[in-house]
């Protein structure tokens, strides 16, 4: 709070009614119905940080989202607003087409590491490198969650799953990817900012970041990107406490917290 | 006298769906079909509509899936091994019930095959392609002025069923230049209004599109739905031309390219005095196979040519039911089976 606002004289009808104030609330591109997703996962903070964005910008009934195929394929149960479900991976190809014929809409896609860092790698370079004008919400949890629990391009060295069960190896696997610094070369990319959702510090951090991609194309920039890292206690065997814990110790070591391509 | 002009067979199909008002292409190289989508790339920049030479023909698909998705007309098209990449995306449009138009301008195959004509690609067309139980609209034009005709009919077909369409030509087609009517069967195109299209929820409710259906009977709910439509479809597009099938005692049965030589052949068969006529299904899905079954009741000897190892002959069989004999002439490879070579195994079966 400002000093000012401190010192600012309050009326005692304004008092009253403040201490009833409504200061947190489900946003209206929420819908009001439970989640599918397990204990201590991190896409229903991303879900809702969205939603929390897209209702400050007020552009609810001007906003096309896109679906991934993941575990958040079915996304448009909990948007109130239009959504469309795309093939795996195809969904920057298919906010492309979107967004072109409605260039006045907001198109965002929602992906997961699957669907964007493996099975869509060339969607979203070559989307990317269009300079298209949409907002893509990119959740890393390392780990394939709706199959399963198999080994992601974005799965860290080491790191057990039910395709990597002695750990990734490196000689075998190849490398965890890190897709924001390799399209940050690519002229048409405007914006792109890694966050976490693993505390109420980040979570903060992590809307802003998505509100600042929003914004990217609103002003009609060219594309954003924001990377969420993610929780995903149920294939990273641990309690939800600890997942959140991991991301600080084992995960942001790798893929930095920060914006790493901005205008 | 209406105004003639001289295209080939793939401009002629990008000419049909610029006048169908189709507002997104999208297209990856591939020959026999470049000039499609080179003349797209031209028109659709003229006309003020939005041309995407995609990173691949999945991308390509996919924002057709998107385009369509939003309520616009869209179209990409390919040769058959971009068409067997296309396959997936083919299948969610079908299932989350898209109008799309797709053109596929033969090429020999298996794998990358050659750059020749062939029509090896039914199966895929009219069996499936991709995965589930879904039909594409698939409609086999047999000249140039067809391709735009057909490729113009595609997206009002596409749109009245909220279908996908398969234009399937071959490299034949595509490359051969004819003259042109442009006004010969073009109307304006249909509005068809689309209330479940993504255009933002204003004063609506929100809309989605999908094809995930986790619960076996919703699921099955879905199929049936579409099974329904199907029938529709089948009821009241079924089309087919014939050619001097009065008094036929041999019936030719060819679609696209081959229809055309099939139709020398049975001058040259008919000057010899014998009794042959042609059946050219136009839509290869809905197959005219009551068209066929009642040609058996009168001709009992048929003669299915295609340039396939034999694909549309399987259809033919199942049409005429066992009341007459079925025979097969084909090339394969890129080969086109030639007016003599058809004319002498007429004779043979004769």
């Amino acid at each position: 709070m400002t000093k000012k606002n401190v010192k600012a004289p309050v009326k005692k009808e304004q008092a009253v009614e403040n201490q009833t104030a409504l200061v947190f609330s489900r946003p209206k591109s929420l819908r009001d119905v439970e989640m599918h997703f397990c204990a201590g996962c991190g896409h229903g903070i991303a879900h809702r940080l969205v939603c929390e964005c897209i209702d400050e910008f007020g552009i609810r009934e001007k906003t096309i989202g896109v679906a991934p195929v993941g575990c958040a394929v079915v996304a448009y149960d909990y948007w109130d607003f239009d959504v469309t479900e795309a093939a795996h991976g195809r969904t920057p190809a298919v906010a492309t087409g979107i967004k072109r014929i409605h260039p006045e809409c907001v198109v965002f896609t929602y992906q997961g590491d699957g669907d964007l860092a493996a099975i869509g790698t060339a969607e979203i370079i070559h989307a990317a490198n269009r300079g298209e004008n949409i907002t893509v919400i990119f959740v890393n949890n390392g780990v394939y969650g709706m199959t399963g629990g198999q080994m992601a391009p974005t799965t860290l060295a080491g790191q057990k799953t039910t395709t990597s069960m002695a750990g990734r190896s490196l000689r075998r696997d190849g490398y965890p990817i890190k897709i924001l610094e390799m399209l940050a070369v690519l002229p048409g990319v405007k914006y792109l900012e890694r966050v976490s959702v693993h505390s109420a510090h980040e979570i903060m951090r992590a809307k802003r970041a998505i509100k600042k991609a929003f914004k990217t194309q609103i002003d009609g920039k060219g594309f954003s990107m924001v990377e969420v890292l993610s929780m995903c206690p149920t294939y990273w065997g641990m309690s939800p406490l600890k997942a959140c814990e991991r991301i600080r110790s084992d995960v942001t070591p790798f893929y930095p917290i920060g914006i790493v391509k901005t205008y | 006298m209406a105004r003639k002009i001289l295209m080939c067979g793939n401009e002629a199909c990008g000419e049909g769906a610029v006048l169908a008002g189709c507002r997104l292409y999208a297209g990856y190289p591939i020959t026999p079909q470049n000039e499609l989508t080179a003349y797209m790339s031209k028109r659709m920049s003229e006309t003020g509509r939005i041309f995407i030479q995609a990173e691949s023909e999945l991308a390509a698909i996919n924002m057709v899936f998107g385009a369509a998705a939003a309520g616009a007309r869209a179209m990409t098209s390919s040769s058959s091994p971009g068409i067997s990449l296309k396959q997936e995306g083919i299948s969610y449009i079908a299932a989350c019930e898209l109008p799309a138009v797709i053109v596929n301008v033969q090429r020999g195959g298996p794998g990358l095959g050659n750059i020749a004509p062939a029509q090896s690609d039914y199966f895929q067309s009219v069996k499936g392609g991709g995965h589930g139980d879904y039909r594409l609209i698939v409609l086999a034009p047999a000249s140039v002025q067809d391709m735009l005709d057909y490729t113009f009919h595609a997206f009002d077909l596409a749109d009245k069923y909220r279908n996908p369409v398969l234009i399937l030509a071959d490299g034949l087609l595509g490359q051969m230049m004819e003259p042109l009517d442009l006004k010969s069967t073009v109307h304006s195109p249909q509005s068809i209004e689309k209330p479940w299209a993504l255009t933002g929820c204003a004063g609506r409710k929100a809309n989605f599109i999908r094809s995930l259906i986790l619960t076996d009977a919703e699921l099955e709910a879905h199929n049936i739905k579409l099974q329904a439509k199907y029938a529709v479809i089948k009821e009241n597009e079924t089309r087919a031309e014939t050619y001097n099938m009065k008094n036929a005692e041999i019936v030719i049965v060819a679609y696209g390219s081959m229809a055309r030589i099939g139709k020398a052949v049975v001058e040259r068969c008919r000057a010899k005095g014998l009794k042959v006529g042609l059946i050219r299904p136009v839509t290869l899905w809905p197959f005219p196979d009551k068209i066929i079954r009642e040609a058996a009741e009168t001709a009992k000897k048929f003669l299915v040519v295609e340039m396939s190892a034999g694909q549309m002959v399987e259809d033919v069989m199942l049409s005429v039911l066992g009341n007459a004999e079925v025979h097969f002439y084909g090339r394969m490879g890129g080969m086109i089976p030639s007016e003599e070579e058809i004319t002498a195994k007429v004779e043979a079966i004769a």
